[in-house]
């Protein structure tokens, strides 16, 4: 087992490789009640395409996250209520590119950890279950189909890229979700739920040696076979489309301005990508840019305007947006925007402020103990140690800003969604 | 450890100071108490925005995100909330801890004082607010307004507490109507914010490595200029024993899920009776959690919703259970979520059941304590109730409740209004 300290950061990170191919993080949180476990695979809505023992899978769009709600079903019940008896609170979420299973507790840690370990790798479905989640699940698809938020997001997604899966919703839709069975889902557990492609990250102020006996102890044996994924086509640089629009019950018009950006590569530079991609985007369009004083003061944007930098494997995107009256208005001033700054440069003074908020924003984030544990399970995936970023961030450099907002600027790189109100004319 | 000391540092204000060297944050809020109504509401929510634009040292937003910046990245922003019939409207913020600056600099101070300064030295013009930024904070606090239909179990909680509190102050909303908003002129807020300053009980929190001494000397010079008087006490709520004749209401709108929610009294039993722990239980058995009835019958066996959960306004008196259904299963999921109420009432639940229950409550005190943010909302809510119970008191007390305690709350709670938003029939 190794021992990582972060000095600045004043973090303890115990981190080790079990013999089946698991890496198991423990982050020391001496003085907290509650402990936190994450339990991640590197399978997310994106990976519909893969080869498993030689042979092309294509699976429904959904699946990832149908799989999710159904790993908690045990031969001898539901793990949800085990652990909700033990007082724990577990939940779970999938994104496009992972699955994570976690708990918070207050007590009986350890028997909380060895149920999220074995419900996770053992699997059991039934035609029954399976069939009574479609239910469950199309609520839940209905449910974020009537959220505007979402659709612009999605809406985005599908402007941006031609090919990419990230263009799907995560949960799919009612329809393709009912070409799923038991099947299906074994198939993909076991394609994607072997250790070797999955990570245990915990904080909290328990013991790591029993962390890693326990994982030893509760998990298979086996490494999985190797998976390789297809995302389709190359993408092309420029977006699909650049407009997307629809209407909705929403009270004013809700906006997503977005960059399509070059994927980026495992490792270091992923995380380097992204510190870049969020710094740049403070000091284009952040709340201390002269950009957002300006739209803010007339009106055209609110506080509710907001950013960031994405990336998965084979895509990587910037956005903004937030409630508008005026949508194009503001994609205008943005793209203009960024074509100044690419030419004339980041105000130095103002650089150097925003790379220290950055970092003080970052640390103050590791609070929670699940957003730590998540950035750690996606650092490990992507080939990177999430808490490097004090030392990343000396090296970003404003050049590299100015390139990423004359990409921002350049025809084809940009699209715009937008959720109009129902029947009016705004 | 945690220690948490209380202080009036003038009359009728009050600092809550909570020390610990486990967060890499400090959190800061400052809050004026004052009774919800329709009246004033508006104007009172107003006020937080307007000051957040600017102030006499830093004019305006660009000034104050660099200033913040400065700061390594601190948060300061308006905070408003609705808690049984009081509305507490102030700032909260979010800063670096001392101990985690890289160059040593120390943060407490400067943002005790920015605070300060937002809260009592206004950017001003003509001897009351600027009219742009009046006009400016208007707009975006209708579109606060407006947007709450943005969200739709959001929205079905908010019309749920107007239909079935039409003659309470409870039925005003934390930022006030419509139509308040819009007759406010900045001479008009100008005079509400000089009565607030002098009026209303003021509630400052602290959490994070500082010593109380010197946050208590950091917050005297902060707050120095908040004027001396007389700050009377706030009205007490209005708590509703019984229901009236049960009402249901029904709203049609182009949504693809419907939104079901129903309001309870509670007997009379609130945050300050000696019953509310005995009631805290029955909701998290009834509702409250993923191991209650509502989610094991109404979403996993009978598959009728995505949610179903319900929760205490623990001031108030009243209890909601909000749930997203097909537009068909209204009377099925209705019936079967009172159903389950009378399995509470009779005592048809399993030991488990409230074994789970009590856990899930008792580890939520504990959470408390690992959380800034969540324990700055809980002492704000204890402070403005009269309530002293510490979370660990608090989990003392959750631990005794016994069977028939949750049986007893479960016959005190009474239906009152049934709210049901469902889509345009086709």
């Amino acid at each position: 087992m190794k021992r990582l300290t972060y000095s600045k950061l004043g973090e303890t990170v115990f981190r080790s490789e079990l013999d089946n191919g698991l890496t198991v993080f423990v982050d020391r949180k001496p003085g907290f009640g509650k402990s936190y476990a994450f339990f991640a695979t590197n399978y997310g809505g994106n990976d519909t395409r893969f080869r498993l023992d030689g042979v092309w899978q294509e699976t429904p769009a959904g699946v990832a996250h149908f799989l999710e709600h159904k790993m908690f079903d045990t031969k001898d019940g539901n793990a949800l209520q085990e652990l909700a008896a033990n007082g724990a609170s577990p939940n779970a979420f999938t994104s496009s590119a992972i699955t994570g299973y976690y708990f918070e507790c207050t007590q009986h840690f350890e028997d909380n950890l060895r149920i999220l370990l074995s419900f996770v790798s053992v699997p059991w479905f039934t035609k029954q279950s399976v069939d009574k989640e479609q239910g469950i699940i199309g609520q839940e698809i209905r449910m974020i189909e009537d959220n505007p938020s979402w659709r612009v997001y999605v809406n985005l997604m599908t402007a941006l890229y031609h090919h990419h899966p990230i263009r799907t919703n995560v949960a799919g839709t009612v329809e393709s979700i009912s070409h799923i069975t038991e099947d299906t889902l074994y198939r993909c557990h076991k394609a994607f739920y072997s250790p070797d492609n999955m990570v245990l990250c915990v904080a909290g102020d328990v013991d790591p040696e029993r962390v890693v006996r326990l994982a030893e102890e509760v998990l298979p044996r086996e490494r999985g076979a190797e998976i390789r994924r297809d995302y389709g086509p190359e993408e092309p640089e420029t977006v699909c489309r650049d407009r997307m629009e629809e209407r909705m019950e929403v009270s004013a018009p809700q906006f997503l301005f977005g960059v399509k950006l070059p994927a980026a590569q495992q490792g270091e530079q992923f995380l380097r990508r992204r510190l870049l991609g969020e710094l740049t985007c403070a000091a284009w369009l952040g709340s201390s840019s002269p950009l957002y004083a300006r739209l803010y003061r007339e009106g055209k944007i609110n506080d509710g305007f907001s950013y960031g930098y994405e990336a998965c494997p084979g895509c990587a995107f910037l956005c903004a947006g937030g409630e508008s009256r005026d949508p194009e208005e503001v994609c205008r001033a943005l793209v203009e925007e960024a074509s100044r700054l690419g030419r004339e440069g980041i105000d130095p003074a103002l650089w150097q402020r925003l790379k220290r908020a950055a970092y003080g924003s970052m640390v103050r984030q590791l609070n929670s103990f699940q957003n730590l544990c998540v950035e750690q399970a996606e650092g490990f995936f992507r080939g990177y140690d999430y808490l490097t970023f004090p030392e990343l961030f000396e090296s970003i450099r404003e050049e590299d800003a100015r390139q990423l907002l004359l990409r921002a600027a350049e025809d084809g790189a940009s699209a715009l969604s937008v959720i109009r109100p129902k029947g009016g004319e705004a | 450890m945690l220690t948490v000391i209380r202080k009036e540092l003038w009359p009728g204000v009050s600092l809550t100071a909570v020390h610990t060297d486990k967060f890499k944050s400090s959190m800061m809020s400052v809050n004026l108490l004052a009774p919800l109504r329709e009246e004033t509401a508006a104007e009172n929510a107003l006020i937080p925005y307007v000051l957040r634009r600017g102030t006499a040292k830093h004019l305006d937003m660009q000034q104050l995100s660099a200033a913040l910046d400065e700061l390594y990245g601190g948060e300061i922003e308006p905070a408003v909330r609705k808690e049984g019939e009081t509305q507490a409207v102030g700032f909260w913020a979010s800063v670096l801890d001392d101990a985690y600056t890289p160059d040593g600099s120390v943060i407490l101070e400067p943002a005790a004082r920015l605070m300060g300064e937002l809260l009592l030295e206004p950017y001003t013009e003509a001897g009351a607010f600027c009219p742009d930024y009046t006009a400016g904070e208007k707009e975006n606090l209708l579109d606060r307004i407006r947007g709450i239909v943005n969200e739709k179990q959001q929205y079905s909680i908010r019309r749920l507490s107007e239909e079935m509190c039409p003659d309470e102050d409870f039925r005003v909303g934390k930022y006030g109507s419509e139509a308040r908003v819009e007759a406010i002129t900045p001479q008009s807020l100008w005079a509400r914010y000089q009565a607030l300053l002098a009026g209303a009980r003021v509630e400052l929190y602290y959490c994070g490595s500082a010593p109380a001494q010197r946050v208590e000397a950091a917050f005297r010079e902060a707050f120095a200029g908040l004027p001396r008087g007389e700050r009377g006490p706030l009205p007490a709520c209005q708590v509703r024993p019984h229901a009236g004749q049960p009402r249901l209401v029904e709203e049609t709108m182009e949504v693809t899920q419907g939104k079901l929610a129903l309001g309870f009294r509670t007997g009379g039993v609130n945050l300050t009776s000696p019953d509310y722990p005995a009631l805290a239980v029955f909701n998290a058995l009834y509702g409250g959690t993923t191991s209650s009835r509502l989610f094991l019958h109404v979403r996993e066996k009978l598959s009728l919703c995505y949610f179903a959960s319900s929760m205490l306004l623990k001031i108030k008196g009243v209890l909601m259970v909000s749930s997203g259904i097909e537009f068909d299963k209204f009377r099925q999921a209705r019936d079967e979520i009172l159903a389950q109420l009378e399995a509470c009432r009779t005592g048809a639940f399993e030991d488990w059941e409230l074994d789970a229950a009590r856990s899930w409550l008792v580890s939520s005190a504990q959470k408390t304590l690992d959380s800034q943010g969540l324990l700055e909302d809980y002492w704000l809510v204890r402070n403005l109730a009269g309530v002293s119970v510490t979370p660990e008191e608090f989990a003392r007390q959750i631990q005794a409740v016994t069977r028939q305690d949750v049986v007893r709350a479960a016959n005190l709670v009474e239906l009152d209004t049934t709210y049901f938003l469902k889509g345009v029939e086709q």
